[in-house]
């Protein structure tokens, strides 16, 4: 299952999926260290997202969340690619300054935790194998 | 890519003009894609946000010291309150260690060619664009200040976009940059009197509070006869905390209050009632202040005057400290306010103020004049907090 979407971030990257309906915060919400989500009652506490193409509906919070995905990046903790259903400015710029290739526009109901994918931030699209 | 450039932002986004500008060219065309600007426009100037090493940590220190490489600044650029005031920072408590730290963040931006007056109120420093300029500032407070009371426009731009916008003088033309995104979307009359930086930081409360409940962004304001520049500072600084708010119109004392078509539907209207109601939202209960401080946003000069005239032969007995921009402390020195402020045993904390600087904790309560401040000391640094005028701000340091 090949979805289109619209890029964010260039770069190709492929892995193992995990996907929360909820809102990701990194400055506050996850642990740049251990690339552990840590906001309490969020749907993935305690899951590492490390190398894992990370999938959720759109960012929220400060933006100095643009710096810790850029520290998660520099301690081999963030994710290998990010898909949102609406980027925002945060993720966004996080993507860019720590080169994570990023997608957005995408249904991300059609895809499951533990799926095996293909994220292309230069095309756009994200493949589900 | 749909957004038009030209042949020289191309090259910067190819990286022909070097590495950080192809970076900033790469955040810049992205967020106009996501925001669909058609095109880029040049500022004349930008404030930079994310200046506290509290909040920037080791990871942002080594994106600015990589932008440092071969960045260069293209247009005039100012920068936020830092951590801690440069030179008196052991006075005011601060470690070692953060110290260093935070010095090294500004020899980054040094290196870089911002100018590191490390303040929130650049439009007290000469970075004054004119009506109607394109710029990319960040500092919430500063943006809902320069898009409202001066009339150019900005975005609420992030630390990283702003240091973007000013590596390459430009920024994607959308948002507030465009006559259509700037009309008033509803009508709010103040059916109260308003006076001192106390009360005009409560009615921003207000009106910040309202827009959200109503999902608006732009409030046209009627109702105010007159403001002063410190009343209009502490108002940008509590609407747009409470509100989200980056630009608003003012009969009689903003620039396009007339400019655009007026909002249909209801006009809102404040009353007393509600504004003693706010106040009350921002008095803690069981209150034992320790700590003073003025200056939020940062103290004018004139605020500065009617400190030293207010604590002229007395003595403080509490933690007070007094917040500004480093150059209006020194016109302060000249004039001869410092020494009977200082004199007095009040501390000016230049370049730095009590929402950035790392006193998390460290005092119980605190009483302000600005409603912003009150925000952030509840949620950042576990403050009680009381708001009152400067009188009462000055009055509670020497009883």
């Amino acid at each position: 299952m090949k979805l289109k979407g619209r890029k964010i971030y260039k770069g190709v990257a492929e892995g193992e999926a995990i996907v929360t309906k909820d809102g990701i915060s990194f400055y506050g919400g996850v642990d740049p260290d251990t690339g552990k989500v840590v906001e309490v009652g969020h749907e993935l506490e305690g899951q590492s997202i490390a190398g894992k193409i990370l999938i959720f509906p759109t960012g929220k919070g400060s933006t100095v969340g643009s710096y810790t995905l850029y520290r998660m990046k520099k301690k081999n903790t963030a994710p290998a690619a990010i898909v949102n259903e609406q980027i925002d400015t945060i993720i966004a710029v996080g993507c860019i300054i720590s080169e994570i290739p990023c997608v957005d526009k995408i249904d991300i109901n059609e895809i499951k935790t533990g799926q095996k994918m293909v994220v292309n931030g230069s095309e756009g699209t994200v493949e589900v194998k | 890519m749909s957004m038009r450039l030209t042949p020289e932002e191309q090259d910067m986004l190819d990286g022909k003009l070097g590495k950080s500008v192809q970076k900033s060219m790469e955040i810049l065309t992205t967020l106009g894609e996501i925001f669909d600007a058609g095109c880029m426009v040049d500022v004349y100037s930008v404030q930079v946000a994310g200046v506290s090493y509290a909040n920037l940590g080791e990871a942002g220190l080594e994106f600015l010291n990589e932008m440092a490489e071969d960045g260069n600044v293209k247009v005039l650029t100012t920068l936020n309150p830092a951590g801690m005031d440069r030179e008196n920072w052991r006075a005011l408590g601060i470690d070692e260690e953060f110290a260093k730290n935070q010095i090294r963040v500004i020899e980054a931006f040094a290196k870089m060619g911002v100018i590191t007056t490390c303040s929130c109120t650049p439009y007290f420093i000469g970075n004054i664009p004119h009506f109607g300029q394109h710029i990319a500032w960040a500092e919430s407070s500063a943006v809902c200040y320069a898009n409202s009371v001066i009339g150019a426009r900005t975005n609420r731009e992030g630390g990283p976009s702003a240091l973007a916008s000013a590596l390459t003088g430009r920024t994607p033309k959308y948002g507030y940059h465009l006559d259509e995104n700037r009309y008033g979307q509803v009508s709010m009359k103040v059916n109260a009197q308003v006076r001192g930086t106390d009360e005009f930081g409560i009615l921003g409360k207000t009106i910040g509070d309202k827009l959200i409940k109503l999902g608006k962004n732009i409030p046209l304001i009627t109702g105010i006869p007159s403001a002063t520049v410190e009343e209009l500072k502490s108002f940008c600084a509590s609407i747009a905390t409470y509100g989200g708010t980056a630009l608003f119109h003012m009969e009689d004392i903003t620039p396009e209050f007339h400019r655009y078509p007026k909002p249909s539907g209801n006009v809102y209207e404040i009353n007393q009632e509600e504004l003693e109601k706010a106040r009350f939202e921002l008095v803690d209960d069981n209150l034992e202040v320790d700590f003073v401080s003025v200056g939020c946003p940062h103290a004018s000069i004139n605020e500065i005057e009617k400190i030293a005239s207010l604590l002229k032969g007395k003595k403080v007995k509490r933690e007070f400290w007094i917040t500004t921009a480093r150059p209006i402390k020194r016109i302060a020195d000249e004039a001869g306010y410092s020494k009977i402020i200082e004199d007095a045993g009040a501390k000016f904390a230049a370049d730095t103020c009590c929402v950035v600087a790392p006193i998390e904790g460290r005092f119980k309560g605190m009483i302000v004049d600005s409603a912003k401040a009150c925000y952030y000391g509840r949620a950042k640094n576990k403050f009680k907090v009381r708001i009152g005028t400067l009188e009462e701000c000055v009055m509670e340091a020497t009883k």
